[in-house]
């Protein structure tokens, strides 16, 4: 495979992909995108062509926009839930809202989400920004960005210490002393920290990675780093987050020629604009392979967030054929080489924080 | 046809009825161990399968308890993972409604539902402690009679969000460009929750999920008999089984429900044998396993508020009496007596009559099994309590992680059955139709 930078490739699962009018050209039953089989299809395709994971967006309140575009969703971390025991190799990270939400329950359902696919969870932790979602709640106010971005912060750092709160080993099951667990081996994190706090020790044992993969986005100014971040602008990210792996989102909008992709972008867009933001892309797959590690190696990126135009034709042609080529060129994996998400990401074991060294 | 037997298996729970100790006992925590135990109740036909809560690990003495089965996975996560290895099962979960809020947990019910095709179920409860509010940034100290006005306009106001989508709101129209039309706005202003908006999640295939609640009290039943579709209870003799269910079914009609809207199902354990005297000796053998020294000690503990390490579990009880004022020293676990002086003078006169250690004592205090006899008779005892409605079901609890509830399924539904009182399918797809449809 030589000494090439290998890639890391996550997909979007939104809706019946990421143009708005997506849903009226797929093959996809719009029902359908309240199932799990949808999603199942659509990890499963990104699993046999081994990715590193698939995400699912999510807000606590429904997407903009009239009649027209897709509105209404299932909550994304229950949705990767219900595919998890039928995948085996695919990262799963669905998004989840910080900013009206508990940070212990958000560590108990993703420690849950990593027992549940045995070690392949992670967790996109993103702040709140709508009014729309202060309503629903009716508890506080709107947090100004630099707050919203800082307690989301703190939720991953808390979220973290949970699952460290629980020491490997914990569980001892003694007989002869009669004891379940080694008390020791438990902690109460006692975490205060501006926003919120948390006494702990979690009510779930620490997961089987130890800790899931904890990714964000890095777009505003006030964001703060982990495992993975997601970018837009590309410009400038490298030096923000130096330790984190990035990945730049690429829209992509694929065909067996470069004429017929373009066909296809122009036939989305009499529809309406692709949202804007992010890298794109519009070509065939082969090209695409060869696009990939150049914007790597440009933009100090050690990955893509794929978003398929439509799912899932521009999912199945990236796999099908894009895969395959970044494969014979040395870049991706010719297939799993780890069972757990950390794995995929070359992330290594998590220390925990609690446990003497 | 005789009245129907309805079944819920619960997953076993996190304290001193869940046996580790035995070399069969499996992880508490692996999603296999709950697939194991929810495809088992499939295969049994079974209504639905049941996760308990707790939100904060229990302690004892100001240190976390160790001796009992200790850590759950988060409830919904493993509901909605059940989902995909199971077709049929109802899926239940019981989801605070103290340390959550309604547009997150209707939110969450409605994406088990969809998912399972119409298959969740979700047990109110109410946390009044301020103990557990340390891990929510709530806090979530509740006054004991705001418990359950805040309970009622919760599960109101999660049904107004389950409402609030038209049931053809996904229209789907490729051609026409109309992907959902009919999501009404919500506005809910109570004196609990001020929240007004769109709710995300289209109408489940069940439109309104399964509602169970699980209080005995007088607040507890009026609010089951008011609003709910399930209510647990534990009444664990013939008696005392037919007291509540006619307490409870008589409150219906006041809401404007027949008796049958509202179905009573007591948890319940058993133990089988191959003869009736096996049976009882195995659940001899099994009381000693929940009720190990150190359990006993720590049991006494809890009524007496004192420390009573020194003492030996085989030996006498202690002659010091409780101590009444004391702040208690166990937290996290159900509190079963409250007067201490009084119940210490009755376990007194117990433990001399009977000549009984601490932990005879405790054995014979505590709740014992509920059904122990061959397969057979479990099975009749079963079909006498809801023919003779002290019961329109049971919810079991096996002793044992995740195979306890392999031998019920094997041996006791085919004698349900030939009693004519078990499905031998599902007739229906969701968990609703489990339940009411006849």
């Amino acid at each position: 495979m030589g000494s090439a930078q290998q890639l890391h490739l996550g997909v979007a699962l939104d809706g019946a992909g990421q143009h708005p009018a997506a849903w009226r050209v797929s093959a996809v039953r719009p029902a359908a995108l309240f199932t799990a089989a949808h999603y199942l299809a659509h990890a499963k395709l990104a699993e046999a062509a081994s990715l590193d994971f698939v995400t699912l967006d999510d807000t606590l309140g429904l997407q903009p926009g009239g009649e027209e575009v897709v509105r209404g969703r299932l909550d994304a971390l229950l949705t990767f839930a219900a595919i998890a025991p039928v995948t085996s190799g695919i990262g799963l990270i669905p998004m989840v809202t910080t900013t009206h939400t508990e940070p212990f329950h958000i560590s108990t359902a993703v420690a849950s989400l990593d027992f549940a696919s045995r070690g392949r969870a992670g967790v996109l932790a993103v702040p709140s920004r709508t009014e729309a979602e202060v309503t629903h709640f009716g508890r506080r106010t709107l947090p100004s960005e630099v707050d919203a971005e800082a307690e989301n912060a703190e939720v991953v750092d808390v979220i973290a210490r949970l699952w460290d709160s629980w020491e490997d080993g914990a569980i001892i099951r003694d007989e002869p002393s009669g004891r379940f667990i080694d008390r020791e081996k438990l902690h109460y994190v006692d975490f205060e920290g501006r926003f919120f706090s948390v006494k702990g020790p979690s009510i779930t044992p620490r997961p089987p990675q130890g800790r899931p993969v904890v990714a964000v986005h890095g777009d505003s100014p006030y964001a703060h780093g982990a495992d993975v971040v997601l970018v837009d602008e590309v410009r400038g990210a490298r030096e923000r987050f130096p330790g984190a792996k990035l990945l730049a989102g690429l829209s992509i909008v694929l065909a067996e020629t470069e004429q017929a992709a373009i066909d296809r972008r122009r036939a989305l867009e009499a529809y309406a604009p692709f949202p804007s933001g992010g890298l794109s892309f519009t070509g065939t797959p082969a090209d695409l392979a060869t696009e990939l590690p150049r914007l790597a190696d440009a933009g100090g990126l050690d990955g893509f967030h794929l978003r398929p135009a439509v799912l899932p034709d521009d999912l199945a042609l990236f796999t099908a054929e894009t895969v395959p080529a970044l494969q014979t060129a040395g870049v991706f994996r010719p297939a799993y080489t780890g069972t757990t998400l950390r794995d995929h990401l070359g992330l290594g074991v998590a220390a925990n924080k609690y446990a003497e060294a | 046809m005789p009245k129907q037997v309805k079944l819920a298996a619960h997953f076993p729970g996190v304290n001193n009825t869940t046996v580790w100790s035995d070399p069969r006992s499996g992880s508490q925590i692996d999603f296999s161990s709950f697939e194991h135990l929810a495809r088992t109740a499939e295969r049994g036909k079974f209504d639905f399968l049941f996760l308990a809560e707790g939100l904060r690990l229990r302690e004892h003495a100001g240190k976390i308890l160790d001796s009992d089965v200790v850590g759950r996975p988060n409830t919904t996560t493993v509901l909605a993972a059940l989902s995909a290895v199971t077709t049929r099962l109802g899926l239940a979960g019981t989801l605070s409604s103290t340390f959550n809020e309604p547009y997150e947990v209707a939110r969450q019910v409605a994406s088990i539902d969809h998912p399972s095709g119409g298959r969740a179920a979700w047990n109110v409860v109410t946390s009044p402690d301020g103990w557990t509010g340390q891990n929510f940034r709530r806090g979530g100290f509740l006054k004991r009679e705001d418990r359950y006005r805040r309970a009622e306009e919760f599960l109101a106001t999660v049904r107004e969000l389950w409402n609030s989508w038209a049931p053809d709101a996904v229209v789907g129209d490729k051609e026409n460009g109309v992907f959902a039309r009919g999501i009404e706005r919500f506005v809910h202003s109570g004196a609990q929750f001020d929240i007004r908006g769109e709710f995300t999640v289209p109408r489940t295939p069940q439109g309104q999920p399964i509602v169970i609640q699980a209080g005995d009290s007088d607040e507890g039943r009026e609010f089951a008999a008011k609003t709910a579709d399930v209510i647990f209870s534990r009444h664990g003799s013939l008696e005392s089984g037919k007291e509540f269910f006619a307490d409870v079914k008589r409150r219906l009609p006041a809401h404007g429900r027949e008796p049958g809207e509202l179905l009573i199902m007591p948890a319940a354990t058993f133990v089988l044998g191959d003869t009736e005297e096996d049976a009882h000796e195995y659940a001899r053998e099994i009381r000693y396993q929940q009720v190990r020294p150190e359990t006993a000690i720590q049991f006494l503990e809890q009524v007496w508020s004192r420390d009573l390490s020194a003492y030996d579990a085989d030996g006498p009880l202690p002659e010091v009496d409780p101590d009444p004022d004391a702040e208690p020293l166990t937290w996290g676990r159900v509190r079963h007596e409250k007067d201490p002086l009084a119940v210490a003078a009755k376990w007194r006169a117990i433990a001399e009559e009977k000549k009984l250690s601490i932990r005879e004592l405790v054995i014979e205090v505590t709740a014992r099994q509920q059904f122990v006899g061959t397969a057979r008779q479990v099975a009749e005892s079963i079909d006498e309590y809801v023919q003779n409605d002290a019961a329109d079901g049971f919810v079991l609890v096996p002793h044992l992680t995740p195979t306890g509830l392999d031998a019920f399924v094997d041996d006791v539904v085919p004698h349900l059955r030939e009693l004519g009182v078990f499905r031998t399918d599902y007739s229906g797809d969701t968990l609703r139709e489990h339940l009411f449809s006849r």
